[in-house]
């Protein structure tokens, strides 16, 4: 699946650095009906975790109530240059994961 | 005796009041102000819940409650001995009150995080913080929503 990352390539060690992320998914919420009356079943992601560097520094339970395509912005401190890693979970054994470098001078 | 007009309406009335009743108790597609307090007692707990320290943007009006932006803030030095552990939103009136927990770090440096929701109504939208001392601060917000999101027949 499509995912779309927004981390600054370069940042003064100490910044506090905004991280965007957005993936599609349908964020189907179990609670519709099809026009012939049919229940059309959960299917949504169900968390969401960031590490830096292997550590983690935000994660986030997401419910039916979040926006399809879910979208998240957070923030860090810029400490050391090094990776994210991102990785949405969901239902129906959904995985996906994402990744992004940043240098810190 | 004649049935005044005054004698039908009263009778139309209490038949369609009474009609509705059934309907409304097996199908309660909305969450509930009753349902809104227990999802927040499940998530964070029987501890006071005091205001301030927390700022909740939504726009007070929207047109489209299938995709509506929500930034929640938390003013906090956000140092290792005093940070924001967690942030928790609610609602009042989607068919499910949870809508997000996030939780975050002393490293995060600034206890501030963005998304999108659903909102199936007109309705209170709630966030609460939980503090790095276990303390509680929320902030409820009134959106007014004038198309659905959640509910709608798929086509």
């Amino acid at each position: 699946m499509a995912a779309l990352i927004n981390v600054p390539a370069k940042a003064k060690r100490g910044d506090v650095i905004e991280i965007r992320a957005l993936t599609s998914h349908i964020m189907e919420t179990g609670f519709r009906h099809t026009a012939d009356g049919k229940l059309v079943p959960r299917d949504i992601i169900t968390s969401f975790t960031c590490r830096y560097n292997g550590t983690e520094i935000f994660r986030a339970d997401l419910f039916p109530a979040i926006a399809a395509n879910p979208y998240l912005s957070f923030f860090t401190v810029a400490k050391e240059s090094g990776k994210f890693e991102f990785e949405w979970i969901g239902d129906n054994g959904y995985s996906s994961t994402a990744s992004a470098s940043i240098t810190v001078e | 005796m004649p049935t005044t007009r005054r004698q039908f309406l009263n009778l139309a009335g209490g038949v369609t009041v009474a009609g509705t009743i059934p309907i409304v108790t097996l199908r309660p597609l909305h969450a509930t102000p009753a349902m809104l307090n227990n999802a927040i007692r499940n998530v964070v707990g029987e501890a006071q819940i005091r205001t301030g320290r927390v700022k909740l943007d939504i726009p007070p009006l929207v047109e489209n409650g299938n995709t509506v932006p929500m930034t929640v803030s938390v003013a906090s030095p956000m140092t290792a001995d005093e940070y924001v552990k967690s942030i928790h939103v609610f609602n009042e009136k989607n068919p499910q009150p949870n809508i997000g927990n996030f939780y975050l770090t002393p490293s995060s440096g600034r206890a501030q995080i963005s998304t999108r929701i659903r909102l199936a109504d007109t309705q209170k939208v709630v966030a609460i913080a939980r503090l790095s001392d276990d303390t509680l601060r929320q902030v409820a917000a009134d959106v007014v929503v004038t198309l659905a999101a959640c509910t709608e027949e798929m086509n």
